[in-house]
């Protein structure tokens, strides 16, 4: 499987064993979390295929050919993506833990609709903190979005 | 004259004994009536009941919702975190159905899985309806997604995401979640009688 861009092979006796272990204790990327172990918190988003999935609920057979990405490939402090230069700027994280799984969803979210309303962040973003962040990840989300339409628009060729 | 009466009560004793000694209790001579068949239930009314005791648990109705709320457990609880249908049956646009659920059941978070897991389409809600009502909704061909008898056949008896209800997995605690009351086997059996025998509902 590639994860950020990187092809692996992983050897396992039990092909269930969540992808979160492969990806935290295989690939030593530490940037996705264990929360809950099913699937009712999303500290553990990361993209499979561009899709957002919950990693602790995710057998890593399912994962052979695809290509995942974590928080770690998403952007990083030279390259930060809109997502996490949005969360920088509304200072959104307290204690941490919960906001790799809340960016990976942000991001599934802003691929699928680039400007979300408030509902639809209401029905997508379904993640838990309990640091109580919500208001400020809300600020950010919509930062995000804007951030991420300008870089479009500057991305698009002109037709001049 | 005493004497007489002793022995008058004693010969009513003996005569007593004697009596009593000679009754032997015996079967009754009424005949049993046997409890009261409904009134002919045919081959295919059994097959259609057999077959809707399935249809109509928990395992089937919980994706069968009449709003646009899975529903989970053996309560028929709604669907945790506020999950709602979606646009297509799916979910939501970007936590979809498949952001946790997957092709098999998952035995260590206990999240249920098969092949495309999703909402039956809202015309085919099944929840509060009674299996008279259910069997009618899915023969009906603007209920059904324009399903033939054969079509509606095949899916019961062969689609996977039907046949998890068989197969549902564990809960979060390990727990195996219940199965229909009718065995996979039987079910089909059931359900390929009914089809073959005209899928005639009986009337309640």
């Amino acid at each position: 499987m590639q994860v950020n861009g990187q092809s692996h092979v992983v050897e396992l006796t039990d092909e269930y064993t969540p992808l979160l272990w492969v990806i935290r204790d295989m690939l030593g990327l530490k940037g996705t979390k264990f929360g809950c172990g099913k699937a009712a918190c999303g500290a553990c988003t990361l993209h499979v295929d561009g899709e957002a999935v919950r990693s602790c609920s995710y057998p890593v057979k399912f994962a052979e050919g695809k290509e995942i990405t974590t928080i770690e490939g998403l952007g990083d402090a030279t390259n930060p993506h809109p997502v996490q230069q949005a969360w920088i700027e509304e200072i959104v994280p307290q204690c941490g833990y919960c906001q790799p799984g809340f960016m990976m969803a942000t991001a599934a979210l802003l691929d699928k609709i680039p400007n979300p309303t408030d509902e639809e962040i209401d029905d997508n973003i379904i993640n838990v903190c309990r640091c109580g962040t919500y208001y400020r990840m809300r600020k950010a989300i919509h930062l995000a979005a804007e951030k991420q339409s300008a870089l479009k628009t500057t991305n698009e060729p002109t037709n001049s | 004259m005493k004497t007489k009466s002793y022995i008058l009560i004693l010969f009513l004793l003996m005569a007593g004994f004697v009596l009593a000694s000679m009754y032997t209790p015996s079967e009754s001579d009424y005949v049993s009536v046997p409890p009261s068949k409904k009134n002919s239930e045919t081959p295919s009314d059994v097959a259609f009941h057999k077959m809707m005791d399935v249809l109509t648990h928990p395992r089937c109705v919980n994706c069968h919702p009449n709003d646009h709320v899975p529903k989970q457990g053996i309560e028929g609880d709604p669907h945790d975190f506020g999950m709602s249908r979606g646009e297509n049956n799916l979910g939501f646009e970007a936590t979809k159905c498949t952001t946790c659920h997957q092709t098999e059941n998952n035995p260590y978070s206990g999240v249920p899985g098969a092949p495309h897991w999703s909402l039956a389409p809202h015309s085919m809600q099944w929840q509060g309806l009674d299996r008279f009502e259910i069997a009618a909704s899915m023969m009906d061909t603007e209920r059904n997604g324009g399903r033939t008898p054969e079509d509606i056949l095949h899916h019961l008896t062969e689609d996977k995401l039907v046949l998890w209800a068989f197969h549902p997995g564990v809960d979060a605690k390990g727990e195996p979640r219940e199965v229909p009351p009718v065995s996979k086997e039987d079910y089909i059996k059931a359900v390929e009688a009914w089809f073959e025998n005209g899928h005639v509902i009986p009337s309640n």
